[in-house]
């Protein structure tokens, strides 16, 4: 892993932990209950909290066709890429791309933890977004 | 004492694509053939409820039909939009406001899939910069779940898109009209594992208008009816699983069909094993299958035996989308969960032509959802 990591896809979404990185999200001050994405610093009934950087796949897909722009701000060049849910302990269950793993590898169940993702947008610019990667200590 | 409400009419233009004529133009189409086939006159009707998501303002239909001075309100509420123009009209006249009015839904989407904004969605913009944000995605990973926890398997998913495309056939409303066999739909290009080109609705066009009147008013028609048992329009539960969720409770809950679908049995009093026929949003083939289990037709993991027994065929025990559904018919957002009223209209009134379910049908029951988690349920007895 590089020891720089491009500029974050967005403020609020990511934070550095660990020697990786790890997502934020909030906690309702009078539910307890957590939100992902995060909610505004300056919303006075959350608090910030740092999600669990590992948990179990929920449920997966790959998304085979390149996405319309806008929204998407990748690049024309498009390769298949896999998308699930991941389970993170404890808390939520949390959408994002799933990297390092052949997509016949993709089962329910497996275990995963988050990696930062260098993100190429339509102007070639990188930013860091986020994924999941097979999590090979936690197979057990 | 609230009044009974009736189904007294209905017309429909074509679904699939017209590039002559615009959403509302078909819009018009569909209100002119249900007063038509009702032998009533625009000049009849004393309200109106409409609207469409993508093709424009139900209310300036009245250039084409007459200024009669009635009320016409437009209706905006994204994918339950026809369930909604008939949940106003419907309570419109059970309140004993008016006797007879009208809802109508139509829309004219672009090809290819809906392009949402992440804004429109209150979502941030990386979640659909860094491509998150589709439709297909989630119905894909909702019944890739479903699947892994109740031992359902794609040929499940392909027997119920052929069952659609064979319906189709019979339904001159349809778009898709040629079968499909399975291992076509089965081998075709898949688009967001487990599902194929085949098992996914197109976004398309199309119209509905429905004629809704008070017991007082049908009687007086004289008109083929169906009495409105049930229309219930629900948002979504906590721990419920939506399109456009970045993440989701780990308390995981009820879903707004489940929710809708209990109180319209409670409105009707009624339950599932009353129901003669079936229309179940089926946005893709899973959708059919999971909603089955949601509207309480039978338990998670049944769909397996009850697809491959053929009971959801329009000759088998509980026909589920006898013209084809989304699937065949394609998906004007506006207009798609009125279709589905309209076909149990004609189902239940005898007049459904090739795809006519047999025996003595009394109780349609419909069903449509979509996002961001709304669903509405209808029932109509015969």
């Amino acid at each position: 892993m590089p020891d720089i990591l491009p500029v974050p896809i967005a403020d609020g979404l990511i934070c550095p932990d660990a020697g990786g990185i790890a997502l934020l999200a909030s906690r309702e001050r009078a539910s307890g209950r957590l939100c992902f994405p995060a909610r505004p610093e300056d919303d006075t009934g959350y608090d910030r909290i740092v999600l669990p950087r590992t948990g179990r796949l929920w449920s997966w897909t790959i998304q085979r066709f390149r996405p319309k722009s806008p929204p998407y701000a990748g690049p024309e060049a498009f390769e298949p890429y896999a998308v699930g849910y991941v389970e993170l302990d404890g808390a939520l269950i949390v959408e994002g791309r799933l990297v390092d793993v052949a997509f016949d590898d993709l089962a329910i169940g497996m275990a995963m933890r988050i990696v930062p993702l260098p993100f190429e947008m339509m102007d070639g610019a990188l930013r860091t977004s986020f994924g999941f990667a097979p999590d090979k200590g936690g197979e057990a | 004492m609230s009044e009974d409400v009736f189904i007294v009419g209905a017309g429909i233009h074509p679904f699939g694509r017209t590039p002559g004529l615009s959403g509302l133009q078909q819009g018009v189409f569909a209100v002119r053939q249900a007063l038509e086939r009702a032998g009533l006159a625009w000049r009849d009707i004393q309200f109106a409820f409409g609207g469409s998501d993508a093709a424009g303002n139900a209310d300036t239909m009245v250039s084409e039909l007459g200024l009669t001075g009635i009320p016409f309100i437009n209706v905006a509420n994204g994918c339950a939009t026809g369930g909604s123009a008939m949940f106003g009209a419907y309570s419109t006249i059970k309140s004993g406001e008016f006797d007879i009015g009208l809802a109508v839904g139509f829309d004219k989407h672009p090809r290819g899939s809906f392009s949402p904004l992440p804004g429109d969605w209150g979502l941030p913009d990386w979640y659909g910069e860094t491509g998150l944000m589709l439709t297909t995605q989630f119905f894909a990973m909702k019944i890739q779940r479903y699947m892994s926890l109740h031992g359902i398997t794609p040929h499940t998913l392909g027997a119920v898109a052929e069952k659609a495309f064979s319906n189709g056939v019979l339904a001159d409303h349809a778009w898709r009209r040629e079968a499909v066999d399975i291992d076509t739909i089965l081998h075709s290009q898949m688009v967001s594992d487990p599902l194929t080109k085949f098992m996914f609705c197109s976004p398309g066009e199309g119209a509905v208008a429905l004629l809704l009147a008070s017991g007082r008013k049908a009687r007086e028609l004289g008109l083929p009816a169906v009495r409105l048992r049930a229309a219930a329009v629900r948002t979504r539960p906590q721990g419920s699983f939506e399109v456009f969720s970045p993440a989701l409770d780990l308390e995981r809950g009820g879903s707004p069909t489940s929710v809708a679908s209990k109180a319209a049995y409670e409105m009707a009093g009624v339950g599932p094993e009353d129901i003669d026929i079936a229309q179940l949003q089926d946005t893709e083939a899973g959708a059919e299958i999971m909603h089955m289990a949601e509207n309480g037709f039978c338990a998670d993991g049944e769909q397996t035996a009850w697809i491959a027994e053929g009971r959801t065929r329009i000759d088998g025990s509980l026909p589920v989308n006898t013209d084809g559904g989304c699937l065949a018919c394609g998906e004007p957002i506006g207009a798609s969960g009125l279709r589905q009223v309209y076909e149990n209209y004609v189902q239940l009134i005898g007049q459904a032509g090739a795809r006519q379910a047999p025996g003595k049908l009394r109780l349609g029951y419909s069903h449509v959802y979509g996002a961001p988690g709304v669903s509405a349920v209808a029932i109509v007895e015969r």
